[in-house]
């Protein structure tokens, strides 16, 4: 496409946009225009530059060089809130929410309402109340306090939150990551209410069905150039990727071997907890990768925590190698051989102003240590191999974890528990808000420590990832198992279809077909 | 409705618990008491409450932005050797003067009679909220942390207080101290209100003390609006979340200065009113770093989380109200003065032990450390 046809009608353009962060190039010569009454993906891996892009847009960064026009208008933004003031608000990755506030004073943040100069409480919960039914969420209480909601509804409270501000350009940084299926559909038809009214429309997303079914128009980036803008439809989700990674990829997922012979690794018999999870029973084997499927939010959380000894009072029965275990503890979960690769790699996973190498070695000190010290050559050793073995891109290993990139920090959050030679391996959608390439290799290495004999318990909000990677997937529906798939059967109607708990003549993996 | 008070109670459950307590221990307190229940006793807890309360308050606000500040007594003593000074009412005024490297420097006299008492109690609320506002700013602009900015100013001021008073001393005026540190009949009839506390309509209020109206009124005419402020919702923010703050465009420097600043003011009502009650100024070291200490212990108890974003200076007031009262009954029980110490450690820690039950409650640990 020409740039004439690219500028023709932009709300906002942007011409040799570059930006360097300590001499590492981020974005480098950059144009790139939006329209109004458009939804534009922006794609590319991490790194891409991508979020540098957005945080120029949005004011949080200043680029070195270039032009920004907005509504024809030469504009920098200094800070967040002068881009606000024009019209651009812009839906972080990061949580922008204040956990200890409630929802309405969090929608309310930056410009309440005030009655005599102070904050007129009834006004603000209306104006909440009016924000969230525009989403189509009025079940969200606007007097809760955000720390007490799920992730999938914080993140609907961050919508309203930028609803709120009237944006002219809206940007969404993977901003329905954690949200449920059925909210999904709601921010969808609110995306398509906002693009009629003619707002500019900024979509980052690594779900490429996301961005197939919203787009009206596509550009890609790599290594901080943009690389092509084309309108829906002109180029096939292959040649999407490819084009983002700028190599061709040969099967997106390995293969899955043929499986004989099973020794049991983990077994779970009729494990509850508060209501939350109901009578699970499964089994994964040695050498086996199992997916736990499903809506989100039915218990597939959970029942890893429960795994993983973060849950009190669980009741049934764990055995690991035919010996029962009751892990009380991360700590003793850990030393019955099992791993969690957390939900959240900012606050679970990762200590973030701590060495690369420090996170790497943090759950593996025992190994390292002689006594009561840390045997530094030991440690350099470990940490230099599981870089090597992941192939973490990293500068040095004394650097600040927070300094990578999210897929090299969830690599980090993976070799930790590597170090551990865990037995059993349970990951909590560990391809969130990660690129293809990153994404490939997780997939290429869990299949590899499948076949070097552990046992693997995958939960993925990604149906295709699912399909690609597991032997058998497990289907949750308030709280049981509803459903289990395996060969043939392993499809996305499948999956769809037991999610939603509306196959009832499909036979139940456990207990009863819900009534 | 019924939905939206279960959430706020819930929500505000370390402050219904103090408020439980303090009521719990202050009836026994009463009962115990031979003359319980009479203004007389009402009027001497009060005295005795206002200045950690004020400092308690003081405390609050930067600990809501995840600040600690160890300046609050140090304040405290600084402005009530400053009121020592401006305070003596004497009807010629105060002359004023400046002893320093063998200098005697004249700065003329303070006005005297009732219009300098009042302006000597401007002055002196002006003194305090300006050290706090040095305190926002060094921590501000100086990008220092709170803890230890705090800490350095804190000296400062006591440094400052020592100068003015290097053995207690000075004069406060008599009437103001009677007035303030009575019931309200008692003040009626020192200002000549209400036929001097004679008016039929007045006889039902003049039993409740001038400090407890004062309390309330600072809390109702300071406290509440600054927390219905935009400025007051960004102190919240800030120690809830600051990056998120920042990210949504609140005035996070303004915010911290305007905590420090309140926090300076508070601890100014607190000295200022110390020093009435004593009627001189004392720039007692070990005085300043007992306050400081029980502001913050007032403010754990009263149900703020000293990591921030959440509580209220209205439950540290029962913080401090429920320390003050736990040192009344040693004088009921005739406990002998040294063992003072020990027995308030362990109520403290029992006092926090009650707020922490409900980690025994939680099923996820993982929301323990959220």
């Amino acid at each position: 496409m020409s740039d004439a046809v690219l500028t023709q009608g932009a709300f906002l353009e942007l011409s040799g946009i570059s930006k360097r962060y300590a001499g590492v190039r981020a974005l480098e010569g950059v144009d790139f225009a939006c329209a109004r009454g458009k939804i534009h993906a922006v794609l590319g891996e991490n790194g891409a530059g991508k979020s540098t892009l957005i945080k120029i847009i949005a004011g949080v960064v200043q680029p070195d060089s270039g032009h920004m026009r907005l509504a024809g208008r030469d504009v920098s933004f200094a800070t967040p809130s002068a881009a606000n003031a024009a019209g651009v608000v812009c839906i972080f990755q990061e949580l922008s929410l204040m956990p200890d506030l409630s929802v309405a004073d969090n929608i309310s943040i930056a410009a309440p309402p005030r009655r005599f100069g102070l904050i007129d409480a009834r006004a603000q919960r209306r104006r909440a109340e009016e924000l969230l039914a525009e989403i189509g969420c009025e079940d969200v209480n606007p007097l809760m306090r955000v720390r007490d909601l799920p992730l999938s509804r914080r993140q609907i409270v961050e919508i309203a939150k930028a609803l709120g501000k009237k944006p002219q350009l809206l940007i969404l940084d993977e901003a329905t990551s954690a949200l449920t299926s059925a909210d999904v559909e709601k921010v969808y038809a609110m995306l398509a209410r906002l693009k009629s009214d003619g707002v500019a429309i900024l979509y980052i997303s690594h779900r490429m069905h996301e961005v197939e079914a919203l787009a009206d128009r596509a550009s890609v980036f790599r290594n901080g150039r943009h690389i092509e803008t084309f309108d829906k439809g002109r180029r096939s989700t292959a040649e999407i990727v490819q084009l983002m990674i700028g190599r061709d990829i040969a099967a997106q997922y390995p293969p899955k071997p043929a499986r004989s012979s099973a020794k049991p690794m983990l077994a779970l018999d009729k494990l509850s907890w508060e209501g939350r999870l109901d009578r699970i029973s499964l089994r994964v084997d040695a050498g086996e990768i199992v997916g736990l499927g499903g809506l989100d939010g039915q218990g597939q959380k959970t029942l890893l925590l429960a795994l993983f000894g973060v849950l009190r009072g669980v009741s049934g029965r764990v055995t690991v190698e035919e010996r029962e275990v009751r892990p009380g503890s991360p700590a003793a979960a850990k030393s019955a051989g099992i791993a969690l690769v957390p939900e959240d790699r900012k606050t679970e996973g990762l200590m973030l102003p701590m060495s690369i190498a420090d996170n790497l070695v943090v759950a593996s000190l025992d190994a390292i240590s002689t006594g009561p010290l840390v045997d530094r050559a030991k440690e350099s050793e470990a940490v230099k191999r599981a870089v090597a073995r992941l192939q973490i891109k990293i500068g040095a290993a004394g650097d600040a974890v927070s300094t990578l990139s999210g897929g090299n920090q969830q690599k980090v959050v993976l070799a930790k528990w590597l170090m551990t030679e865990p037995r059993i391996i349970l990951l909590n959608d560990p391809t969130r808000g990660i690129d293809v390439g990153t994404k490939q290799e997780l997939y290429r290495l869990m299949r590899e420590l499948a076949d070097q004999g552990a046992a693997i318990l995958f939960y993925s909000t990604d149906y295709d990832e699912l399909i690609g990677c597991c032997d058998r997937v497990a289907i949750m529906y308030d709280g049981r198992i509803v459903r289990e798939l395996q060969g043939d059967e392993l499809t996305e109607t499948n999956i769809i279809a037991s999610a939603l708990n509306i196959d009832a003549s499909a036979p139940a993996g456990a207990g009863a077909v819900h009534a | 409705m019924l939905d939206d008070v279960a959430i706020r109670v819930r929500q505000n459950v370390g402050i219904v618990t103090a408020v439980l307590l303090f009521a719990v221990l202050y009836v026994l307190y009463n009962l115990s008491h031979p003359k319980g229940f009479s203004s007389a006793v009402l009027v001497q807890n009060s005295d005795e409450i206002f200045a950690l309360a004020m400092l308690a308050m003081a405390q609050t606000v930067p600990v809501l932005a995840s600040g600690l500040d160890l300046s609050v007594g140090a304040v405290m003593t600084m402005v009530g050797c400053f009121a020592s000074y401006l305070l003596t009412g004497t009807a010629a005024g105060a002359p004023l003067h400046l002893d320093i490297f063998g200098l005697h420097i004249g700065l003329g006299t303070f006005p005297g009679g009732v219009s300098g008492i009042l302006l000597g109690i401007v002055v002196c609320l002006a003194i305090g909220a300006l050290a706090g506002f040095i305190n926002g700013c060094v921590v501000v602009y100086g990008r220092i942390q709170p803890i230890i900015a705090t800490l350095a100013t804190g000296a400062v001021y006591i440094g400052i207080a020592l100068f003015l008073r290097p053995t207690p001393g000075g004069k406060i005026d008599e009437d103001l101290n009677w007035a303030l540190t009575n019931s309200l009949g008692d003040f009626a009839a020192t200002v000549h209100i209400f036929d001097d506390g004679a008016a039929g309509w007045f006889a039902p209020l003049a039993w409740i003390p001038v400090p407890f109206v004062l309390l309330i009124l600072i809390a109702l005419v300071v406290w509440v609006p600054f927390r219905r402020s935009v400025l007051g919702r960004a102190v919240y923010a800030v120690g809830s979340a600051e990056g998120a703050a920042y990210m949504s465009g609140l005035p996070i420097d303004r915010a911290k200065i305007a905590a420090f600043t309140l926090a300076g003011f508070f601890a100014g009502c607190g000295g200022l009113f110390l020093a009435i009650q004593t009627s001189s100024g004392n720039a007692d070291i070990p005085q300043a770093g007992a306050y400081t200490l029980n502001s913050i212990a007032s403010v754990v108890i009263g149900g703020t989380s000293l990591l921030g974003g959440t509580g209220s200076a209205i439950g540290s007031i029962f913080g401090a109200m429920i320390l003050r009262v736990i040192s009344f009954f040693f004088r009921i029980f005739d406990i002998a003065p040294l063992l003072q110490p020990l027995f308030e450690g362990v109520i403290l820690l029992a006092a926090v032990s009650i707020g922490a039950l409900g980690v025994l409650r939680v099923k996820n640990t993982l929301e323990l450390f959220r």
